[in-house]
């Protein structure tokens, strides 16, 4: 006997327990079918989405921007290639190696180096993270030669923008810059949230920012789990930015801007009496919007922010100032309009006048005698103003006041404007909380105390008066293009098409014919300007209109009045503001310059040759004439 | 009970040990190898390189060998359990000390131009020894506590050694097999419990010794959530493949889980999910069957052995083949954590193959010799 008697025992336990066993064995193969129809068929819908999500990618095809153009079809704003380093990474898995050999190339410094490492660990289906932006040739070259060394990196070529005047139209571009949570709003817009879309921030970029920008394209595409795309599915084209052509004269702003060199600080504007163009439109010091193109630095942002001559700040639009004199032209329309004087009607000067106890001084203390509304623009005599205020009130200044365009934003669409200030008994009331004192009415009557405005209100200002009483407003843009269309130059404008504002022409004439003694005369304070003096030809078609403007930046005290103490005896921050607008030709206004010179002292000295220069040189070219910009925008 | 001599058979003929070979069997495990074919074509993305083909021929080289070791007397596996088990346990020292560094732990062994898995031969190694201990036994010391001890030993010593490397799918495998065969020879069910109380009480101390990947596993195991785009990656992925595969699949080559990669290792441990994201329920289904066919196998042909060895072996092989399944297609469903235990003749991979068929070579031949007398060596 081979067997023991115990295999019998052992073989019928072995059998109960493998019984045991195997139905423990169908159970948990039960738990895994289980399982399967718990994931394939209660939950696959959601699965199935999950899949899809990996596998398919929906990618964003930036368009280019719109280019933007001067009247004369000369590019302002372009668009260059940027070539771009991107690198991508399965959830950072190998990132360090890479990054440090991008370093070796680069030079990306160690704060890159882990900005670089945080996005590429955190950077989701392995999206793609910026480098580097604006490679030189070079550089590229280096990359593309080491690419086989670098895995997951590869060269973007994308756009950014390149100004080519650079400071010359800083204020009138802008720049771009980033998309901020401010530009969201209200913009639902995909392309903003694409990381490398740039985003109109200040000028024409913002304005027309809707425009330019511009509509995204997009491709689906099947990816693998490295974000690799496998194929194309599907594509949408985007549509290309809208291209502009601003009504700028590019040799007319470089020529006001060589003007304004010697000033520290000022502002200019040329406008189009007929149809508002903007022609010219220059704030000093400016700013290279390139730096911004390019990608400013802590230290030049912080240079532009900090320097007292702002030179971020757009001043034809955003600077406010006392007009002084030159609202004299809205103080005689109101009294005139209001029948408060007529054009006979004389007020005597004695160099000063009394109100209760303060006196109010004309700036010719030894007075100018008796003067009716065109002498007295002539001579600009403060006490004419003083008593015409008086008579008209503030009510009815006010209300001249905004029909020439102050207190309000006008219609240019510039980000940054401001509205300066068309004060009223009510504002006074609610601002100041004191009730409007006959002082107060006074000093609205020569521009100064709480009238404040901007250098484009005094231009609009002087359009509406030129033209006739139309309520032009500034424009910048002359056309839209997408550059497919029939592009057909409108036929030259000679009468405005805005509506009258309702103010008898014959006051107008009247105001007019003052600012052309200003000018022409020999009692005009800016008869130095005149364009037949120094031996110029005397040409009827160039002769032109203006008005001085001084804006008071401090008090003169008694005691400074007393001593005699002169403008240039001040440190420059205290000094006068200069100002100075005028049109031209007297007899058929087409042009308006307004022109203030920050701290330049008296508006006939330092204001009004820039003035006198700009519109002359304005008229000689006659912009408003030229739409070859159109030709040569529809060819591109 | 019949007489003792009846029990006497007759000497088998050959051509009737090639009768009594289990041909269904045979069939059930090409069909198998039939879908790894499949699977791994697809996963290859619609060639037989690098993947399919090689499976192929390593499937029908496997087979002369299973059909081999069928028909070798299971005396001669009698004799040779201890020195397979040696060897086994020796290779797994050199694998500790030399072995070539893989998927971050060392498995690999390689000898001239093949690359052997020693832990893959020691699971054969450590149902032969069982299966040779226990058949020497008599009935009554089986059950005995101080008996149980060297079977313990038997196991724990490879277990140890692979947990070194560290292959905690191995070592998982090994021992469960190892208790599987305990509780079948008969080992006193209170030493299972006490084993298992003991166990629990041990989890902290087995933490401690952890590594941190295998740590990270078990607690991505437990929430997959912690790290969706770490650790836990590859399991949601397996399952998002398995889920969108839906009840039919998405058909032959249109499963885009795993040939846009976002399925990890595709072509071995996570076979199954590939397979299924393409042929759906149904295809896991049947796919699932023809294993249970051979566990049905398996315990046909223990039930049916005349001697305590073959009972044993073909038990150790079932246990086997079924601990491999049931682990492999629990862990890319999200049930267990992830181990690296492939699906056996799906998975790329040569010595795993090899030992499996083997394995089915010892079971099918415990069918042939089925009524073997088979002495006790004491």
């Amino acid at each position: 006997m081979r067997q023991d008697r115990g295999d019998g025992d052992r073989a019928s336990l072995f059998t109960r327990r493998a019984l045991l066993l195997g139905g423990g064995q169908v159970l948990l193969l039960s738990a895994l079918a289980g399982r399967l129809y718990q994931l394939q068929v209660v939950d696959t819908d959601r699965f199935a989405t999950l899949a899809e999500e990996n596998r398919i990618n929906l990618r964003l095809l930036p368009p280019s921007r719109g280019l933007i153009f001067d009247r004369a079809g000369l590019p302002l704003a372009v668009n260059r290639n940027n070539f771009r380093v991107m690198a991508t990474s399965d959830r950072g898995r190998g990132a360090e190696m890479v990054v440090d050999r991008l370093d070796q190339l680069l030079t990306l410094g160690e704060p890159e180096k882990l900005r670089l490492l945080r996005e590429l660990r955190r950077s989701r289906n392995a999206q793609p993270v910026v480098v580097r932006e604006n490679l030189e040739w070079e550089e590229v070259a280096r990359i593309e030669f080491n690419a086989p060394d670098l895995p997951g990196v590869f060269i973007d070529l994308g756009q950014s923008r390149d100004y080519p005047q650079g400071e010359l139209f800083s204020h009138i571009i802008g720049y771009t810059g980033r998309v901020s949570d401010e530009d969201l709003a209200g913009r639902d817009d995909p392309l903003l949230q694409l990381p490398t879309l740039r985003f109109g921030k200040k000028g024409v970029e913002r304005s027309l920012e809707d425009d330019l920008r511009g509509r995204a394209g997009a491709v689906q595409v099947e990816v693998n789990a490295v974000g690799r795309v496998v194929r194309e599915l599907d594509r949408t084209e985007g549509q290309p930015g809208t291209n502009a052509l601003l009504t700028i004269d590019t040799d007319l702003q470089r020529f006001v801007a060589d003007k304004m060199k010697a000033q520290q600080s000022g502002a200019v504007v040329v406008m189009d009496v007929v149809t508002g163009d903007i022609i010219a439109m220059v704030s000093t010091p400016g700013f290279d919007p390139n730096q911004f193109a390019r990608g400013i630095s802590q230290t030049e942002w912080r240079d532009l922010l900090d320097s007292p001559e702002k030179p971020l700040n757009n001043k034809v639009i955003a600077g406010v100032y006392p007009p002084g004199s030159t609202y004299k032209v809205v103080t005689a329309l109101a009294a005139l309009d209001s029948k408060a004087i007529d054009p006979w009607t004389r007020l005597p000067c004695a160099g000063s006048i009394k109100l209760g106890d303060t006196t109010f001084h004309c700036w010719f203390g030894g007075g100018h005698g008796a003067l009716n509304v065109v002498e007295a623009l002539a001579a600009s005599c403060d006490c004419f103003f003083y008593e015409a205020a008086r008579r008209a009130g503030v009510d009815r200044i006010g209300e001249m006041g905004q029909k020439m365009g102050f207190g309000r934003l006008s219609e240019l669409g510039l980000p940054g404007e401001s509205s300066g200030n068309q004060p009223s008994r009510i504002w006074k009331q609610e601002k100041v909380g004191k009730a409007w004192q006959h002082g107060d009415t006074f000093n609205l009557g020569i521009g100064q105390g709480y009238m404040l405005s901007t250098p484009l209100q005094l231009a609009i200002m002087t359009a509406r008066l030129a033209n006739g009483g139309y309520e032009v407003q500034p424009n910048l843009l002359l056309a839209k293009a997408t550059g497919r269309e029939e592009l057909v130059p409108p036929s030259p404008r000679d009468k405005p098409t805005a509506p009258s504002l309702r103010i008898n022409p014959q006051h107008l004439a009247m105001v007019r014919s003052g600012m052309d003694q200003v000018v022409n005369s020999s009692q005009g304070t800016a008869n130095q300007l005149r364009i037949d003096s120094s031996g110029k030809l005397l040409e009827p078609a160039l002769r032109f209109a203006g008005k001085t403007g001084t804006a008071q930046v401090k008090r003169i005290t008694e005691r400074e009045r007393a001593m005699g103490i002169t403008q240039e005896q001040l440190p420059w921050h205290l000094r006068h503001h200069a100002l100075f607008v005028c049109f031209g030709p007297v007899d058929n206004p087409r042009y308006a310059v307004s022109v203030i010179v920050e701290h330049g002292m008296g508006g006939g000295m330092t204001a009004g040759p820039i003035g006198r220069d700009v519109l002359v040189e304005t008229m000689k070219r006659d912009p408003s004439r030229r739409t070859d910009g159109f030709r040569k925008m529809a060819s591109r | 009970m019949t007489a003792l001599g009846l029990n006497e058979p007759a000497p088998v003929s050959f051509p009737e040990k090639v009768w009594r070979i289990n041909w269904g069997l045979v069939l059930v495990l090409t069909a198998i190898a039939a879908v790894g074919v499949v699977a791994l074509y697809s996963a290859a993305g619609g060639r037989f390189e690098p993947w399919a083909a090689r499976h192929g021929i390593r499937y029908a080289g496997a087979l002369g060998l299973m059909l081999i070791v069928a028909l070798i007397h299971p005396k001669v596996w009698l004799a040779l359990a201890w020195p397979i088990y040696l060897i086994a346990m020796l290779l797994l020292v050199a694998v500790d000390v030399v072995g070539k560094i893989g998927m971050g732990a060392q498995r690999w062994l390689v000898l001239g131009p093949l690359q052997i898995q020693p832990s893959e031969i020691v699971k054969v190694a450590v149902i032969l020894v069982l299966a040779r201990y226990y058949h020497n036994l008599r009935s009554n010391q089986a059950g005995q506590f101080l008996w149980t001890l060297p079977p313990l030993a038997i196991i724990l010593a490879p277990v140890a050694l692979v947990m070194v490397q560290p292959d905690l799918g191995t070592a998982m495998m090994v021992l469960m097999g190892g208790a599987i065969m305990l509780f079948v020879a008969g080992v006193r069910l209170w030493m299972f419990l006490t084993a298992a109380i003991g166990a629990v009480a041990c989890l902290p101390v087995a933490w401690s010794f952890m590594h941190d990947y295998q740590k990270k596993r078990v607690l991505t195991f437990l929430d997959p959530d912690r790290d969706p785009l770490g650790a836990g990656y590859h399991i949601t992925q397996s399952k998002i493949a398995i889920g969108s595969g839906g009840l039919f699949g998405k058909g032959f080559l249109h499963g885009t889980q795993s040939s846009l990669n976002f399925l990890p290792e595709k072509q071995t441990d996570f076979i199954f999910t590939t397979y299924v994201e393409e042929w759906g329920m149904v295809g896991a289904c049947v796919l699932l069957a023809l294993f249970a066919l051979i566990l049905v196998w398996g315990y046909s042909i223990a039930l049916r052995s005349q001697h305590h060895f073959g009972r044993l072996v073909a038990m150790g092989v079932t246990a086997m083949m079924f601990l491999y399944v049931f682990i492999n297609s629990a862990m890319v469903m999200g049930m267990l954590p992830v181990v690296g235990v492939p699906l056996p003749l799906v998975s790329n991979g040569g010595t795993a193959m090899v030992s499996v068929m083997f394995a089915c070579g010892l079971l099918i031949g415990v069918n042939v010799y089925r009524d073997a007398q088979l002495p006790r060596s004491r």
